[in-house]
């Protein structure tokens, strides 16, 4: 009797849970599954559009598949140098959102302003404003451009950047780490401009902490420094997921496999070959996605 | 070689006399701690103007270059400051994008999508967050495939699907015939309010982190007090989230004022998206008023990019003091 009554109120629940995501639910069926399939559909056929609108398909097997991995000239190279480029990018991004995210959580005069200003890039980036402000950027002649202002400022001062490879290569360091690091030194650019999401992310997650723990860390005698590492860090994980999970994505969406994709659609109109670079991509993502969350998640702390 | 000795001697009696002196023991450490603040605070302000030195730089170029004249734009000698400023570029880049009307239209477009957006999103999130269900995660692994996998690859799928929208062949049962939904809104509406539009699973992704990092406490009370699912979901729930959903708010506004991928793939009318209306300002520009120079027509492409800009900047800068007093909100309740 008792258990009865127990399972009834489970599937009540259960259904009040599927009740809550219908919209969606119905959404990724019709949409997203069926497209997915169709894409599928796509990869597998020769796909030849009809002149009075439709199509037709021509089920090939493996063809396109085959194709992309034998005899397409350049799709392996860019989709693993896409692949290692998103992983070098990933952990830089998340470090120096978090990173700025902590120096824009304090109070201090005209915060509002520059926390405006580090949204900036994510407003002004979209298709046309970007292919826009890159034109500007090639056209402008002065220079104001961050680019080739620091180009300039190099040559003018005669900052020798090998130079500093040099001492630190003669220190001893490693060489992959100074290569990352003057990789990173390079695109910082990139960098800033690809971590303004991530920034607002962390600030509200910074936000969310209620001060009550910063002060019993304080009572207790933490250092800042033990307080960071106990307290703030513990509180921001699941947003680093997050933050990570986005990061992944956007760099994947602005990378060269999706051009390569777009270009053999609507230039060389062979939708078959482009669901198949889409699919494979798609799949490659989803496993690094899988196999770093999964790393983190286990390591998360969830408050309550 | 000695004196440099000598100095490094006195240095470090002179350093032991300090801190054998226990008479200003105090004033030294404050005198210290303030120095160290100094320090920290400096170095924070040189990374901070750096870095919106970076972002800002190219944003500056192209204001100011909005505003020269032809003869400014010929000059080598004038940087960024033009000569002879001019509102022209202004005026004509208005007149061609139809700025008010286009704007007007244009934002209400992307507020209707947010708060759909905002509404749907929220709710699934919450689903996800709170409640069991037989095949959640695999359901939730759904949400994060529907987030990695890039438009492009489901784009002519979602294009035929609203060519010939029909609803489990009821409306060809009805009418006849299929609908075409293309050169309207409307597939975006469709697919904003079935969870499905622009960015929705990151949207939903933010919003189930959120709740699961809420406490349960809250529900238990409710639940308690005798509030019913849906009560304590609207009345208790969201308002407890909402940080997030002024985080969610901006990025879907902004993203789908900006967005031309959609816009592009639906045939979605000038004059509703402005972000797509201005790709062809130049072209538009350089036809009817015989500017054939490109590095003119560049400059009022840049004004229109800066009319463009404008309004997404004001409601960021707007939303900002919001966003601060919910987050604020939200650390007292939580």
């Amino acid at each position: 009797m008792k258990k009865k009554r127990k399972l009834s109120l489970m599937t009540k629940r259960s259904i009040t849970g599927y009740l809550f995501i219908m919209p969606w639910l119905i959404g990724f069926i019709w949409f997203y599954a069926r497209s997915l399939f169709m894409s599928v559909q796509f990869s597998l056929s020769e796909l030849t559009v009809n002149p009075g609108g439709g199509y037709t398909l021509d089920f090939k097997w493996f063809e396109n598949y085959l194709y992309a991995f034998r005899v397409h000239p350049s799709f392996k190279q860019v989709l693993t140098s896409s692949l290692g480029n998103m992983l070098i990018d990933v952990p830089l991004i998340i470090f120096f959102s978090l990173f700025m995210a902590l120096l824009l959580n304090k109070k201090f005069k005209g915060r509002t302003l520059v926390r405006a200003i580090f949204f900036l890039p994510v407003i002004l980036n979209s298709g046309a404003i970007q292919a826009a402000m890159d034109l500007a950027r090639n056209m402008m002649s002065g220079g104001i451009s961050s680019a080739s202002a620091e180009m300039a400022e190099a040559a003018s001062s005669g900052v020798s950047v090998d130079y500093y490879i040099q001492m630190f290569s003669a220190l001893g360091l490693p060489h992959e780490a100074i290569e990352y690091v003057s990789g990173a030194v390079s695109r910082i650019s990139d960098i800033i401009n690809a971590s303004g999401v991530q920034i607002v992310i962390f600030i509200a997650a910074l936000q969310s902490i209620p001060g009550s723990m910063y002060e019993v860390a304080k009572i207790e005698g933490a250092t800042a420094y033990e307080t960071f590492w106990k307290v703030t860090f513990p509180m921001v994980m699941p947003h680093i997921i997050t933050n990570v999970v986005y990061t992944v994505i956007d760099s994947f969406a602005d990378s060269e496999v999706v051009d390569l994709a777009y270009k053999t659609a609507f230039t060389y109109n062979n939708y078959g070959l482009s669901s198949v670079f889409s699919l494979v991509s798609t799949v490659v993502t989803c496993l690094v996605l899988v196999l770093v969350c999964g790393f983190i998640q286990k390591r998360t702390f969830y408050y309550n | 070689m000695a004196q440099s000795k000598e100095a490094k001697r006195s240095f470090k009696e002179w350093m032991n006399d300090m801190k054998a002196d226990t008479q200003f023991a105090n004033d030294r450490k404050r005198w210290m701690a303030n120095t160290k603040k100094f320090i920290l605070g400096l170095f924070k302000l040189i990374i901070i103007i750096g870095i919106c030195y970076v972002i800002l730089g190219p944003v500056i170029g192209m204001i100011s270059k909005s505003f020269f004249s032809n003869a400014d734009n010929y000059n080598p000698m004038v940087y960024l400051i033009p000569q002879n400023p001019t509102l022209e570029r202004y005026q004509l880049s208005m007149k061609y994008l139809n700025y008010w009307q286009t704007m007007t239209s244009s934002l209400l477009y992307a507020l209707t999508l947010m708060i759909i957006q905002v509404f749907i999103c929220s709710m699934v999130g919450y689903g996800f967050a709170r409640y069991k269900f037989p095949l959640k995660n695999v359901l939730f692994a759904m949400v994060v495939v529907m987030i990695v996998i890039p438009t492009h690859t489901i784009m002519l799928p979602l294009y035929m699907t609203f060519a010939k929208f029909d609803v489990l062949g009821a409306i060809s049962l009805f009418t006849g015939n299929t609908i075409n939904l293309l050169g309207t809104p409307v597939p975006m509406y469709i697919l904003t309010a079935f969870g499905c539009g622009l960015r929705s699973g990151l949207y939903i992704y933010i919003f189930n982190q959120f709740f699961r990092g809420l406490p349960k406490e809250i529900e238990e009370a409710a639940f308690v007090d005798g509030a019913g699912t849906w009560y304590t979901y609207f009345r208790i729930m969201l308002v407890n989230a909402l940080p997030s959903i002024v985080t969610v708010a901006i990025f879907s506004m902004v993203w789908q004022y900006n967005d031309t991928f959609y816009a592009k793939l639906f045939v979605i009318s000038d004059d509703i998206v402005i972000s797509k209306k201005i790709s062809t300002i130049e072209a538009s520009i350089s036809n009817v008023e015989r500017i054939l120079d490109p590095a003119i027509l560049e400059i009022y492409l840049d004004a229109g990019i800066v009319l463009v800009m404008i309004p997404v900047v004001l409601i960021y800068v707007i939303f900002q003091k919001q966003f601060i007093e919910g987050a604020e909100r939200s650390g007292i309740v939580g």
